[in-house]
């Protein structure tokens, strides 16, 4: 079995190339069963936004419900509940909303939302993903898992475990009544008195 | 021994076409065949409006997700939910109807079923055969029969489109062409094109991946091709050590 | 340089825990095989291939599928349309169960031509029979799972089959179903089956059946053994290293396979209803039975067997048997001769009516019956035992008294059958085809009196090309 030296640079050539074309095919056909895991379209489906109609909502109630697999509350807040909030930096960690992950943008103000008489938040408790009790008789929002506060806007007071406000997902008033939640207010709606 | 191998594998296409139980299908409908192309976005287009116009009413698509048909059909999805959701649907959700079975069992005789997989199980020219063979017959409580599908309790949807058509027979009740008894408000060609249409988005809602599917595949077999001649030749390369 | 040693050690610390490098070395570069394989001996390889195909597009699908009654035919239905490139590995799966049959016939072809069953290999065939029967258990699970009006009905029909069994029959039948009619629990422990139980039998078979080959070596196109003709070292000198020369060759063979595979899956992935049937895409109903059911292609020459004969039990018994007489094949073919290449006429004309009976059989299974089929369907079934009993008769030169009494007593059994349901309306069609079956018989068995066409050719010691 006598190769030459081109024979041999040829052998291993060709064996170089096949090879290379046998491990691109592998990791090309991998490719698919991959992204067979990644969520599907009905996955991503019930990632949509959801309309919720507030007409019913009364002063000092909580509605449940879910998005994206997450609960969201919407509260609607009377004067007294809006006047036990404030921004004392000594009370809040986070009493600014310094934190751009926990909010979008419209909901950097003083009650963390688009409209002050109308909370939405996501009912996931930021230390370690429990679901907070609504506490209306305290003004606040009390997790009983390691027992961390938040008040009526949702940030977390000085002593919790939790580090971050309550997140406030994406949501826009399609009308008086109905709020969408899962989608930002177009430019003409983003500011509201 | 190729000899073998290549009569094996004309053996295998040829029976390809004993595909849709060959029963005795008759001169007539085998006529009635749908152009089934369904690259034709517009023809696709169209065939989704009519669905939805004369079909969803009773039959639902409960296999089709209204954003995967927007975004295959390149239908905006804002105008899709404002023009074609008559069942107002949000975009995520699948072409299901409002009416439910035991309403339905009530005012038809039968169930209108769901249509997503009609192309595949009954065959890619199925619907428009069926819309096509519908004929005249007073026995029946429709006022219509249908040579494609006989004795179906479906009304003819779209007779005042097409118009009333009566079947010629001959002597042994064997189908041979029909008439045309009224006018409708298309003209021949029109309501051909329109069930073509109708055909179509089926054949597509059936399964839609086959829009996609023959693109990539042309790609694999460019690759396998240059893969099994490189193998060739470094098996040849090999080989010439062998005596 | 170091590196080197790196990866050695590496390697040698394994090797001295599991004998990977000796493994290596004996399975592969040092073990030989037969330089003279031809087309044929790419199936073995390929029907590997396609059993890691079928494993893992298998697991994949199982992530998505729902074995529930009430969710199965919705769930395939979400796999196909939206599960990312779901629709890819469904057709995977699919389309490689039909070829996996196509694999194997044609694996099974080549040891009928060169004798690949007969001694030493004798264990090595029967361990590719189990394996054919776990195969077809397998598919026949599987088909279940998508619970569409074909799986339904398909797997209604087959499991009574088991009911016709005598006095144990319809208490099985319960007990397979786990229900009086199929029903979701069926369709669970099918599930259970398919994916975990018998894989793991096939996949211990397959290690069994390489094995059992390498204990024995490979046969060849010329059916000599190797190993009688050794060189000073005690290679075979008509043996060559099975890496890299059959490693790269199989390799021509992977890509050849695949190319068709993607024509199918990409373009055709249906195949006209036989790899995908129509009805299929329909849910089970349990009220409504399809006009035609016939059992996917793989499985028709036998289906057609089973309704050459009307009697339920004994149709089974008959379908049953032309399974079962593969295994007992390594002692009916006794000729020492293993290749086709030295084998008489004779022997070659009975394997080709062998394979023609075989795809006519297959080809009647789809069809539905008609009194030209059932003719047709019942003469081939019969040609179909008759190879394995001319086989038989071939194993050695016969005298002129046996030649007449095996072709006559056979004859006369075929014609007990005949006379046992022959009727008025059937015996014209009866007497031409039972004409056509005894000239076939006589002429098998008698010409070797007459003429040479039973005549072998001399088995050559050393490998020809």
């Amino acid at each position: 079995m006598s190769t030459n030296n081109s024979d041999n640079h040829r052998r291993k050539f060709l064996t170089g190339t096949l090879k290379f074309l046998g491990g691109t095919g592998t990791a090309v056909t991998l490719w698919p069963f991959l992204s067979s895991m990644s969520p599907s379209s009905e996955a991503k489906a019930s990632g949509a936004p959801v309309k919720v109609d507030i007409s019913e909502l009364k002063n000092g109630e909580k509605i449940d419900l879910i998005w994206r697999k997450k609960p969201i509350w919407i509260v609607k807040r009377t004067e007294s509940m809006l006047a036990s909030i404030n921004t004392d930096e000594k009370k809040y960690k986070d009493a600014m909303s310094e934190n751009t992950e926990q909010q979008p943008e419209f909901a950097k103000n003083k009650y963390r939302s688009l409209k002050p008489e109308i909370l939405v938040l996501e009912g996931v408790c930021t230390h370690l993903g429990c679901n907070p009790a609504f506490q209306l008789s305290k003004n606040k929002f009390f997790c009983a898992c390691h027992g961390s506060s938040f008040d009526l806007a949702g940030k977390v007071e000085n002593g919790s475990p939790a580090g971050a406000n309550l997140k406030v997902p994406p949501y826009r008033f399609q009308d008086e009544n109905t709020i969408v939640i899962g989608e930002l207010p177009k430019i003409s709606e983003t500011k509201k008195g | 021994m190729m000899i073998k191998k290549i009569i094996f594998f004309l053996i295998l296409l040829l029976s390809i076409n004993f595909s849709y139980a060959a029963e005795e299908k008759n001169e007539l409908l085998l006529k009635y065949k749908a152009d089934n192309n369904i690259n034709n976005k517009a023809s696709l287009q169209r065939g989704a409006k009519y669905f939805v116009n004369y079909c969803s009413g009773c039959h639902s698509l409960k296999y089709m997700r209204i954003k995967t048909l927007a975004s295959d059909l390149g239908i905006d999805e804002e105008s899709f939910l404002m023009n074609l959701n008559f069942s107002d649907k949000k975009i995520g959700e699948t072409m299901t109807i409002a009416m439910n079975s035991s309403d339905a069992a009530e005012w038809f005789e039968a169930i209108p079923p769901d249509l997503s997989l009609v192309s595949r199980s009954k065959g890619q020219d199925y619907v428009f055969s069926l819309l096509n063979t519908y004929y005249i017959d007073d026995a029946k409580s429709t006022g219509f029969n249908n040579l494609t599908y006989p004795n179906t309790v479906m009304p003819h949807v779209l007779v005042s489109l097409q118009g009333e058509q009566n079947v010629k027979i001959d002597k042994e009740n064997n189908p041979l062409g029909f008439e045309i008894l009224s006018k409708g408000t298309l003209n021949k060609k029109e309501y051909i094109e329109l069930t073509n249409d109708i055909n179509n988005f089926l054949v597509y809602v059936s399964e839609p991946a086959k829009l996609k599917r023959q693109s990539i595949g042309v790609w694999v077999l460019i690759f396998l091709f240059i893969f099994s001649i490189v193998a060739y030749y470094t098996k040849k390369e090999y080989w010439n050590d062998v005596k | 340089m170091d590196d080197k040693n790196k990866s050695t050690g590496v390697i040698s610390w394994i090797d001295e825990r599991l004998p990977i490098l000796s493994f290596i070395r004996n399975h592969l570069t040092h073990y030989y095989t037969p330089k003279n394989f031809n087309f044929w001996y790419f199936f073995g390889s390929l029907a590997f291939l396609i059993l890691f195909i079928q494993i893992f597009t298998g697991i994949f699908l199982a992530m998505h599928y729902k074995p529930d009654a009430n969710l199965a035919f919705d769930s395939v239905e979400y796999i196909m349309r939206d599960v990312n490139l779901g629709w890819l590995i469904r057709y995977m799966h699919s389309t490689g169960a039909s070829a996996f049959f196509i694999v194997i016939y044609l694996h099974m072809f080549r040891a009928l031509m060169y004798g690949s069953y007969k001694n030493p290999r004798e264990l090595l065939w029967l361990f590719g029979v189990f394996i054919y029967i776990a195969l077809m258990a397998e598919a026949f699970m599987g088909y279940l799972l998508p619970w569409g009006q074909m799986s339904y009905w398909g797997a209604q029909v087959i499991i009574n089959l088991f009911t016709t069994i005598p006095f144990i029959g319809p208490e099985l039948g319960i007990w397979i179903r786990g229900d009086f009619a199929i029903s979701d629990p069926t369709l669970t422990r099918f599930f259970a089956l398919h994916i975990v139980a018998v894989p793991m039998v096939i996949l211990l078979l397959v290690i069994l059946h390489l094995s059992a080959l390498h204990t024995v070596g490979s046969n060849n196109p010329d059916g000599i053994e190797i190993k009688k003709n050794k060189d000073a070292n005690g290679i075979p000198l008509d043996g060559i290293p099975f890496h890299p020369y059959y490693t790269v060759k199989d390799f021509v063979g992977i890509g050849v396979f695949l190319f068709l595979f993607a024509l199918i899956i990409f373009f055709i992935p249906e195949m006209g209803g036989f790899f995908l049937e129509h009805a299929n895409f329909i849910p089970a109903n349990p009220l409504v039975t399809p006009e035609h059911i016939a059992p996917v292609w793989y499985f028709t020459p036998f289906y057609s067997i089973l309704r050459a004969i009307p009697d339920p039990a004994y149709g089974a018994l008959a379908m049953a048997l032309s399974i079962i007489v593969l295994f007992f094949l390594p002692w009916i073919d006794k000729n020492p001769v293993k290749s086709i290449r030295y084998r008489s006429i004779l022997f070659k004309i009975n394997l080709f009516v062998f394979v023609i009976s075989f795809l006519i059989l297959g080809y009647l299974g789809v069809k539905a019956p008609t009194p030209l089929y059932n003719v047709l369907a019942l003469r081939f079934s019969e040609i179909y035992f008759i190879f394995f009993i001319l086989s038989y008769f071939y194993s050695k030169p016969r005298e002129k008294i046996f030649s007449y009494s095996f072709s006559g007593i056979l004859i006369i059994l075929i014609v007990i059958y005949d006379l046992m349901r022959v009727d008025s309306n059937n015996y014209i069609s009866i007497l031409i085809s039972l004409l056509i079956i005894c000239i076939f018989v006589a002429f098998m068995t008698l010409s070797p009196i007459y003429t040479n066409l039973n005549r072998e050719k001399e088995v050559p010691n050393r490998l020809t090309p």
